[in-house]
């Protein structure tokens, strides 16, 4: 468990994180989603107290971090890849962490074999690749049995077995009735990994809650009808107040009724439709829909159309 | 692969000898702090072998005359290599962020940076002090067969000199592991450490002749010499006690100020 109670941190002038106050349960994997700059991994330092909070407090397991007698025991982070000097072998890496937490070699194996690095574990890290150390970062994470994992962009650099590795080891991990907090810029990822959610942007709080409230909440009830009538069929939804916008010369999406009305509407005046499809938005969208005011830094236009939320299948 | 492997651990906690074993495991786990310790071996021994081979005591007046000195001469060089070791020792960690590993370990932070002292001081301390061993009993047997003045071990102060090379290689390493802590960037550190040992002293010579002779005991590997000294040329030189005292104030001065910036500072 871990309970961030009005967290704010300044740098300079610029308020990094704004009173944010979240709490993440045992036993689902929670998704940290923000855009660059948002303040993620700023939090994810104050929460492992590498960060000295401006004001406000977390706990970590009840506690600060600092005040746990066995650190590794209750929290095990991955803060960047490749934390680790070059010259060092992963094996002595991890064999030095572990020792100052009393744990044991053998714990230390286990942690390499797991992540898949036994080849390798002996071997200067300077040669790692970047996958290497995302893995290496995880045994890292892992070596004190965590009852808390907080991973900060773990799918960076990882082939696309890698990434499914890791969807699979976070949702075994929150099943053992671990707290799971993993941030991502991959939407698509975050989607299929994480049950609860928590969107911040500019440092604030944006929404915290189950990742199925967040997209119902955050995105517009669409339904793209095609119809060789579309002339016929969008007057008579804009008379019953439906948002219209025409796709193609045949194609139009309705906000605001939903297919049941869309349909029976048709019906009744004898319009034929060829395609009725209420859209679901996408996790992406609804991201895109709720942090579009807070982006730090926009591209050029490119960027600056998606933050809009005008993506479009 | 699953997570089923995950064992329960219990009895698993922070301790002070604990940090001071993870810190042991870094340090020799690194090709470099063998490397650089050997390099201040060799060049103690090698220096020291130098420097009684060609020492010229006529010329240089009886009263000058200390042969345990002249055998241990080569540690003024390296102290190079055991200040770079000891910045690197906390820099290191900065640079490639495996201080954030470190401290989500033991965030209690000040038991680190005791235990790189801790462990700096002891691995440094057995190298050196063969080092400087081995370069008396080699420097003292040539100034023997040059029909020179020589010492032994048991004559007096000559142990004390073996030992306070030993510290005064260790201690550099020590302020740079400090130094190092403070600045946590290399390039920095080691400029700062160069500076405050080796090149700050040949500044002395542009402040006035009285401000000059009362300061110059005083610098750091001066009154560490001071404790090495057995036969000293007398004068404004401190005893070799007061120098362990200065030496060792430099230290612990340093060190402080490392751990309140360690405790109050973001990592």
């Amino acid at each position: 468990m871990i309970e961030v109670n009005s967290l704010s941190k300044r740098y300079g002038d610029k308020l990094a994180v704004d009173s944010l106050t979240f709490t993440v349960r045992p036993g689902v994997v929670t998704g940290f989603l923000g855009p660059n700059g948002a303040g993620k991994s700023t939090t994810m330092r104050m929460i492992m107290g590498l960060d000295r909070p401006t004001s406000g407090s977390v706990t970590v397991n009840g506690r600060p971090h600092a005040q746990h007698v066995a650190p590794l025991h209750e929290i095990g982070a991955l803060l960047e890849a490749k934390s680790i000097h070059p010259g060092r072998s992963a094996y002595h890496h991890l064999r030095a962490l572990a020792a100052s937490n009393g744990i044991g070699a053998e714990r230390v194996l286990e942690v390499i074999d797991l992540v898949g690095l036994s080849e390798v574990a002996r071997k200067r890290a300077g040669a790692f690749s970047l996958g290497m150390g995302q893995r290496l970062g995880i045994a890292t994470a892992l070596l004190g049995d965590p009852k808390v994992v907080i991973l900060d962009e773990p799918v960076n650099g990882l082939d696309p077995e890698g990434v499914l590795w890791i969807r699979n080891l976070l949702k075994g991990l929150a099943a053992q009735g671990r707290t799971v907090l993993v941030s991502s810029h991959l939407m698509s990822e975050m989607a299929v990994t994480a049950e609860d959610l928590i969107v911040i942007g500019r440092g604030r709080l944006l929404s915290a809650g189950r990742i199925g409230e967040f997209i119902a909440r955050s995105s517009s009830r669409r339904v793209r009808v095609r119809s060789p009538q579309v002339a016929r069929l969008r007057e008579l939804l804009l008379a019953d107040g439906a948002t219209v916008s025409g796709i193609e010369p045949d194609v139009i999406d309705v906000e605001g009724l939903d297919a049941p009305k869309i349909g029976e509407r048709a019906a009744d005046a004898g319009v034929v439709l060829h395609e009725l499809v209420p859209e679901e938005a996408s996790l992406e969208e609804a991201f895109m829909r709720i942090t579009k005011d807070s982006v730090e830094y926009h591209g050029g236009s490119g960027a600056s159309f998606a933050a809009k939320g005008g993506v479009r299948r | 692969m699953s997570t089923a492997t995950l064992t329960q651990m219990s009895g698993s906690r922070v301790t002070l000898p604990r940090v001071m074993h993870m810190e042991w495991i870094k340090f020799w786990s690194l090709r470099s702090t063998i490397y650089t310790l050997a390099v201040a071996l060799l060049v103690t021994v090698g220096i020291g072998t130098l420097s009684t081979a060609l020492v010229d005591f006529k010329a240089n007046g009886p009263a000058a005359n200390d042969p345990t000195w002249d055998s241990l001469y080569g540690i003024t060089i390296a102290a190079l290599a055991t200040a770079v070791l000891g910045v690197l020792m906390t820099t290191s960690e900065y640079g490639t962020g495996t201080i954030r590993a470190t401290l989500a370990a033991v965030p209690a932070r000040l038991p680190v940076l005791w235990a790189k002292v801790a462990v700096f001081a002891a691995g440094s301390f057995i190298f050196t002090f063969a080092a400087g061993l081995a370069a008396f009993l080699a420097g003292q047997a040539i100034l023997s067969a040059r029909d020179l003045d020589s010492a032994t071990l048991f004559d007096p102060g000559a142990f004390r000199a073996v030992v306070g090379a030993a510290v005064y290689l260790t201690g550099a390493g020590l302020i740079g592991v400090a130094i190092g802590s403070l600045l946590r960037h290399t390039a920095g550190a080691i400029t700062a450490v160069i500076g405050a040992l080796f090149l700050a002293p040949s500044l002395l010579p542009l402040l006035p002749g009285s401000i000059r002779d009362t300061v110059n005991p005083y610098m750091p590997l001066n009154a560490a010499q001071a404790f090495i000294t057995v036969n000293g040329p007398g004068g404004g030189d401190l005893s070799p006690w007061a120098g362990l005292a200065v030496y060792a104030g430099y230290l612990v001065v340093l060190v402080v100020w490392a751990a309140v910036m360690l405790k109050r500072r973001d990592a």
